[in-house]
């Protein structure tokens, strides 16, 4: 799975949002039929023939994915053998860090800390920077999409400021709060905060006419309107920038930890290589390869359920 | 015929778009008794949804008038309920719901929840949903969609019916079925119904009268015709009904030979 590249956050005038992330992958199982067939089929087959299919199909999900892993580690562990390598082997790697991977709860004062308190501390960052991006996004998105003119008058303005990488804010926000916890909250929301803002605009944009007419019809005030219509026709859209948000926001936080200090993953890891300890950098970015796939996950499960029976109609 | 309930007098629309300004309806008036099943037909782009559209207040007149009950038309409302080509059922709602929305609005401090409840109930009864109540739009065919948007806009209690193409999706056979609930809704419910279709046969079945359009630009009515048959109609019955044949014959020789559709090149 792939943290989603910038390049999926649309123009504002691009209706193909929907297709830029597997999140269109929101349907309805049309087949309830087929559906409660099988079960029955699977019911009435001995037990040991279920045993047999449960195993097949884990074998079919597990193994899969575990080969190259495999081959990775040992091509890795065969790079990285000889005593003058730059990089230490996996094995090395494990044995180094062993304390740090079984007892990620310790405190000795300070910022020696284990993971688990860096890795908290860099997402109560990222939750709250990805928190104001999410509600200003989706309400800033909301009022452009109402409005063609505020769409071709923004547009460009977004697409600009979107491109901005996130560590060429944080000087300014350093400026602006003399601090580095807000600073680093702030460069979070406003790496997250655009495609959020571009995506729902598109999203409240394409609301189709029919759907309009149905709340004119039944005269809808524009607070009916926005909840039983506007957010959950604009909901797969809303979704997607969200996604694509969370993933930027954990890419951004790494990097302006690192330069902030204070607790945080990104710290330890730029600590980490300042004494030399790179075993620990790679459990680290393990951690953080990890995290940030639940992120991506946890969001995108949140879309399924949220716009459940939405993309298709 | 009854003094009129729906009256549209002279209506005129034009759109403008990018400077130029094209007139889709001209001097449009017609009388609609309470009651009646009027059948609008017409050539594909002639204007007949801008004129449904303009009956239910979604467009706005360029000129002329639409009284309803004897207050004039300037909004979209509850009492004049459309029943959309493409169903626009809401598609994360479940069928009920769909139904619901509506009834909760239009009956909102009328009656109560239990009420509503029971209303809802009834509608898609009528419609034989309700069995389906529970399912979401795209877990249903076509056809069900289609019933469900008629159940929607009869739960409303509108003063006049609007459908446009409502069947103009389906195939054949889903389509006569619709056909026929809908004859039964409206001998038992009495509603006044104003329906666009391109279908000859179901206009002739459907309608008290038929209103033929011209082609467009500057579309006009061309011809109203009278369809004499006694209700309630068999489409079986009818298939050699000397006077159901003349009223066919007549929409077609109007569509065909005199305002045949001469394709823009
Ligand atoms: N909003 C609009 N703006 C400009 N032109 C329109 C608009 N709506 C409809 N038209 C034009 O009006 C004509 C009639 O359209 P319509 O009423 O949909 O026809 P029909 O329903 O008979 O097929 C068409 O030529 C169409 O292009
Ligand atoms: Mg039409």
């Amino acid at each position: 799975m792939s943290v989603p590249a910038r390049d999926n956050v649309p123009t504002l005038d691009s209706a193909a949002v929907r297709e830029s992330l597997p999140l269109g992958g929101t349907k309805v199982a049309p087949f309830p039929k087929v559906q409660a067939l099988s079960v029955a089929t699977t019911r009435t087959r001995p037990r040991g023939a279920r045993l047999l299919k449960l195993a097949r199909t884990v074998a079919g999900e597990v193994v899969p994915p575990l080969i190259p892993l495999l081959v990775l580690l040992g091509v890795w562990e065969l790079l990285c053998a000889g005593p003058d390598a730059a990089l230490p082997p996996p094995s090395r790697v494990l044995a180094d860090t062993w304390e740090l991977i079984t007892d990620p709860f310790y405190d000795r004062g300070g910022l020696d800390k284990g993971l688990f308190w860096h890795l908290l501390a860099s997402l109560q960052r990222v939750l709250l920077g990805y928190s104001l991006a999410a509600v200003g996004g989706v309400a800033v998105g909301t009022l452009i999409g109402q409005s063609q003119w505020a769409m071709r008058s923004l547009d460009p303005l977004f697409q600009v400021l979107r491109t901005v990488p996130p560590l060429a804010w944080l000087p300014l926000a350093l400026a602006a709060f003399k601090s580095g916890e807000p600073s680093a909250i702030f460069v979070i929301f406003i790496t997250a905060v655009w495609p959020i803002v571009i995506n729902t605009a598109v999203g409240i944009r394409n609301i189709p006419e029919d759907y309009r007419n149905v709340a004119r019809v039944l005269q809808l005030n524009p607070l009916e309107y926005a909840v039983k219509i506007m957010i959950p026709a604009a909901a797969p859209y809303i979704f997607t920038g969200l996604r694509i948000g969370i993933g930027l926001s954990w890419l951004a936080i790494v990097a302006a930890e690192m330069l902030i200090g204070g607790v945080g993953i990104g710290f330890f890891i730029w600590d980490a290589w300042n004494s030399s300890l790179i075993s620990d950098i790679i459990v680290a970015l393990i951690y953080v390869g990890i995290i940030g796939f639940f992120l991506d996950r946890s969001v995108a499960l949140v879309g399924v359920l949220v716009t459940r029976g939405t993309a298709t109609s | 015929m009854a003094s009129a309930y729906l009256s549209i007098e002279q209506v005129g629309k034009s759109f403008t778009r990018g400077g130029s300004t094209t007139q889709v309806l001209a001097d449009i008036d017609l009388k609609v008794g309470r009651g009646e099943y009027i059948s609008i037909i017409g050539h594909s782009g002639c204007g007949k949804s801008t004129l449904l559209n303009i009956v239910a207040g979604l467009t706005p007149v360029s000129t002329g008038a639409v009284l309803l009950d004897n207050s004039e038309v300037n909004a979209p409302g509850p009492d004049r309920a459309v029943v959309f080509q493409n169903h626009s059922l809401l598609p994360w709602l479940t069928v009920y719901d769909n139904v619901r929305l509506a009834v909760d609005k239009v009956f909102r401090g009328r009656k109560s929840a239990a009420e509503r409840h029971d209303w809802t109930m009834h509608n898609l009864d009528l419609v034989q949903m309700a069995h389906a109540r529970t399912r979401r739009p795209s877990e249903i065919s076509g056809g069900m969609k289609q019933r469900v948007g008629i159940a929607r806009a009869l739960a409303m209690e509108p003063k006049v019916l609007l459908l446009d193409e409502p069947f103009g999706a389906l195939d054949a056979l889903t389509r006569a079925h619709l056909q026929d609930s809908v004859m039964q809704i409206h001998a038992s419910l009495g509603n006044t119904v104003m329906m666009i279709t391109h279908d000859v046969d179901e206009a002739v079945l459907l309608s008290d009268r038929i209103v033929m359009m011209t082609n467009g630009p500057a579309a006009r009515i061309g011809e109203i015709l009278d369809v004499p048959l006694a209700r309630p109609r068999e489409r079986l019955d009818l298939v050699a009904d000397p006077t159901y044949l003349r009223c066919r014959a007549a929409v077609l020789k109007f569509l065909y030979e005199r305002h045949r559709l001469v394709e823009a090149a």
